[in-house]
């Protein structure tokens, strides 16, 4: 499917979806009450496929948290992008996937442990590469007077 | 006697005459013995360097380089620049590992190597023993190293260690058979197990011409078994650098971990040197069965250029596939021991019996 | 100890005869410092867990605070054995967002440079495959060859591994008066010396008894992790950059995507081999008809990105890696996320060493290739 095709399909599937025709993929924001339930519909309706999770990146929006999912299809090839806000950011949560695409687990760890977001229901939520006394360094709030030089 | 004048037995003769002379006949015979000891320590730490340097060499040139270059002519002082660092390295030891046998084990292994040195033949009359039972008890010495290795796995308190310890029984257990039924095969060929009487009787043919198919099929899985035996590649499991870091002895340092490195080596001369004797002919010139000059031409080589001549063929051998092949798994080890070398030996011991009795042979 | 702990708790206790054993940091073949959490009955590995951030070195933060063309020097030190690759990422990223049409000259140039660093790159995971398997001989075999290639790039770009040789806009500098003829000479002799490869390694018993049927990873498994790059293909996913989003001049030139469909860790070897076959051919292809021209735009002193997300993928060496960058109209990102393919390919590692021995563990983990710096960024 083509961006304009995917995007009219979308439209017409996901009613509570906020979708856009981004700078090069099809974006839907999704709230993160629903985002669960999308991820799994959009792995499973057969004209959308998206097998493939690619990316999962954690931004730190100032008022609240996000993740972005790069999605695409090995059957189709199409590749869209799926956003989920939190609510907040003082204990931002979000559903997992990762029993949606396995490779979100750990990727989940990854966001997880540079922005301290959590995610709901993952069953190894460990942080990756720092130790458990560090600080979330992917946050903008985040300070650290020793090892961060300001210019 | 063609090899008269190659003869060690008037040297060790005389000297034996000598020291009868002067002194008591028991304290005559210490002196010996501390000769014969020194003689050997001091053959066995050159020889062992010279073929740490060998593999170093034979390893760059099938690596297209060179290899050590700059210590000494050509990079020969290299080993014992080596030897040097070692001995003055720091002993480490685990804090939690078996103080008794975690310096117990390096002693045993090397111990064992040098037991089986001694009944090696090197030249008419260069032999400290020589039992009637000669190859008996070779088989039954090398296996002793490998409870040092078991003991140096164990009391290291290091899982690499007895993983690397465990490979390695269960390894040298199989592959002792394959070493003893070849060794066993070329028994029944010789009818004797004294080396003396085995190099004896391949004045005319070498075992391995003599004794055709069956002997050939013999060399090879003597080979095979002996490079296991002796923990190199393609069968270093219980080292195996890219898995368990170095094996059995990851935890020794310095001194300790060169007399492991030392009693390989040595393994490594006995198993080709036990090959050269028993296959190859031992000390014994190249004969021919009626070419009465060429014959003669061949006798004026020394014994001992001949016996060491062959032992580094195979050693070459043995490094060559050492640096060629990549290591088998440890359930692949196993496998090609008991499915296929072990049948293969005990249909050979079958044929060459049949050869013996049929007198088809040279 | 907390996370030995961790795996008492998530796997139940440990049964009586097996038994933890870390594998790493500093393990000769986990090639870095990767630890690997193996917890083993004998000889037989019941699980892996692999254990990162030995070396996280926050590049994603650092990039926030540094403008676009020097995020380009941070990713050399991420995957250094395609540093090419990552650079072309960034460059080709901020490029589509700046809507900057690069001359034809930067795009040969800079598909040639892919290449090689795709042949140095697999030249080097051929001699360290070769060595974890216990052959140490190929090691040398292989960085004689990728000597030739580092020497090229020394000539062109002054660096040998990282090149930093993209900037937005085309290359930092022209290639070398040299660089056609060199790499000419590189190609036929690397058509002699490849077929060498194959008679000391591909061929052998050993290895081919060692890596047969090991370590599989179905078609469903490396999409699910996401294993891209030649471990993806060797199990028959087509994830191959360069065919579904061209970039650079490879809609220009003809190619195979090598697929096999046999999953284990033979195909993936062999997939491996072939792509350079593939390499070689497409260098070939761009070598004499590299246009003249300018080898870079003229930009503005200071980048600024329009607000918004853009994204590119790129095919490296060992998968696809992608860079995110989400901008808010400053110099700086606000936000750059790198896809590594290792950090994926990594983690499918439990899934296809279950069950197989330790030595087999040391096989699969060598043909995921992974580069550690590339897996903790």
């Amino acid at each position: 499917m083509t961006n304009e095709e995917l995007q009219s399909y979308l439209t017409e599937r996901f009613t509570e979806a906020e979708i856009k025709l981004g700078t090069q993929y099809v974006e839907m924001t999704v709230t993160a009450a629903a985002l669960h339930e999308t991820a799994l519909q959009l792995k499973k309706l057969d004209k959308l496929s998206f097998d493939y999770l690619f990316c999962l990146t954690g931004v730190d929006y100032a008022e609240n948290m996000g993740i972005v999912y790069h999605l695409e299809s090995v059957e189709h090839r199409h590749v869209m992008v799926l956003k989920a806000k939190t609510a907040d950011r003082v204990s931002p949560a979000l559903d997992t996937v990762s029993d949606v695409w396995i490779t979100a687990k750990y990727h989940e760890r990854e966001a997880y442990d540079l922005l301290g977001i959590h995610f709901n229901n993952h069953t190894d939520l460990r942080r990756m590469f720092l130790d458990d006394s560090w600080g979330h360094p992917l946050r903008k709030d985040y300070v650290d007077e020793v090892r961060i030089v300001e210019r | 006697m063609a090899f008269n004048i190659y003869d060690f037995t008037t040297l060790t003769h005389s000297i034996h005459v000598g020291l009868a002379e002067s002194f008591s006949p028991v304290v005559a015979t210490t002196i010996e013995w501390v000769i014969v000891g020194v003689s050997y320590l001091l053959f066995v730490a050159l020889f062992g360097l010279f073929l740490v340097y060998a593999e170093r060499k034979v390893c760059a040139a099938f690596q297209q380089r060179l290899g050590p270059m700059r210590v000494g002519p050509w990079g020969l002082l290299q080993t014992i620049a080596d030897f040097i660092k070692l001995l003055m390295k720091e002993l480490i030891m685990p804090r939690k590992a078996d103080w008794f046998l975690y310096n117990l084990a390096p002693f045993i292994v090397i111990i064992a190597s040098f037991m089986a040195i001694a009944i090696l033949p090197f030249a008419p009359g260069l032999q400290s023993f020589d039992f009637d039972i000669g190859i008996f008890y070779l088989t039954a010495v090398s296996s002793v190293g490998v409870i040092g290795i078991l003991i140096a796995g164990w009391s290291s308190n290091n899982k690499y260690s007895l993983i690397g310890a465990m490979r390695s029984g269960a390894q040298i257990l199989s592959y002792e058979l394959s070493v003893s039924l070849s060794l066993l095969t070329m028994v029944i060929f010789a009818g004797s197990m004294q080396f003396s009487t085995i190099v004896e009787g391949q004045r005319d043919a070498w075992f391995i011409f003599s004794g055709h198919i069956p002997a050939m099929i013999a060399f090879i899985i003597f080979l095979i078994a002996g490079t296991a035996e002796t923990n190199r590649g393609p069968f270093d499991l219980a080292e195996a650098e890219s898995e368990l870091v170095a094996g059995f002895h990851t935890e020794y340092s310095g001194v300790k971990f060169a007399m492991f490195f030392l009693a390989e080596y040595i393994n490594l001369f006995i198993i080709s040197a036990v090959a050269a004797t028993v296959f190859l002919g031992g000390w014994m010139p190249l004969h021919f069965g009626n070419l009465e000059s060429f014959n003669h031409v061949m006798d004026f080589i020394p014994p001992v250029v001949w016996f060491f001549g062959k032992v580094l063929f195979v050693i070459f051998v043995i490094m060559w596939f050492k640096w060629t092949f990549p290591r088998l798994r440890v359930d692949q080890i196993l496998t090609l021991e008991w499915k296929y070398l072990l049948p293969i030996n005990l249909v050979n011991i079958l044929l060459m019996a049949l050869v013996v009795l049929t007198k088809f042979h040279f | 100890m907390s996370e030995i702990r961790e795996v008492i708790i998530n796997n139940d206790r440990l049964a009586t005869d097996e038994y933890l054993v870390n594998m790493g940091p500093q393990h000769p073949s986990t090639h870095g410092v990767l630890r690997l959490l193996v917890r083993l009955e004998g000889e037989k590995v019941l699980n892996v867990q692999p254990h990162t951030g030995y070396i996280h070195s926050g590049i994603e933060k650092m990039c926030e605070a540094i403008t676009y063309p020097q995020i380009i020097h941070l990713t050399d030190r991420m995957d250094y054995l395609s540093a090419h690759m990552n650079n072309e990422a960034v460059a080709l990223c901020v490029e589509k967002a700046l809507q900057v049409e690069v001359p034809d000259r930067v795009k040969y140039i800079r598909t040639i440079m892919d290449e090689l660093s795709r042949l140095a790159s697999h030249q080097l995971w051929w001699c360290v495959f070769g060595m974890d398997m216990g052959a140490l001989t190929t090691f040398f075999y292989g960085l004689r060859d990728r000597e030739k290639i580092l020497d090229i790039f020394e000539e062109t770009c002054g660096a040998r591994m990282t090149v930093s040789y993209n900037t937005p806009g085309g290359l930092m500098f022209d290639i070398h008066p040299n660089f056609q003829k060199r790499v000419k000479e590189f190609i036929t002799y690397f058509r002699t010396k490849l077929p060498e490869y194959d008679k000391l390694l591909s061929g052998n018993v050993i290895l081919r008894e060692r890596a047969e049927g090991i370590g599989h990873l179905s078609l469903k498994d490396a999409i699910d992790f996401g294993v891209t790059g030649p471990s993806g293909r060797a199990s028959g996913f087509s994830c191959d950059m360069r065919k579904h989003q061209p970039y650079s001049a490879y809609p220009l030139v003809k190619f195979k995507e090598i697929l096999d469909d046999r999953c284990d860790t033979l195909a993936r070897y062999e997939v491996r081999i072939l792509e350079m076959y593939e390499s070689l051919s497409i260098i070939e292809q761009l070598i004499d008809n590299i246009p003249e021209g300018d080898y870079a735009v003229k930009m503005k002193g200071v980048l600024k990105l329009p607000e918004g997300e853009f994204y590119q993928r790129v095919e490296s060496a060992r998968g696809e890696f992608g860079v995110y960058i989400v901008s808010d109209g400053k110099k700086n990102p606000y936000r750059v996320k790198f896809r590594s393919p290792g950090f994926s390919n990594m983690f499918a590692l439990n899934k296809m060493a279950k069950g197989h021995k330790i030595a087999d563990l040391v096989a699969i983990m060598s043909t995921l290739d992974l580069i550690i710096p590339d897996i903790d960024r």
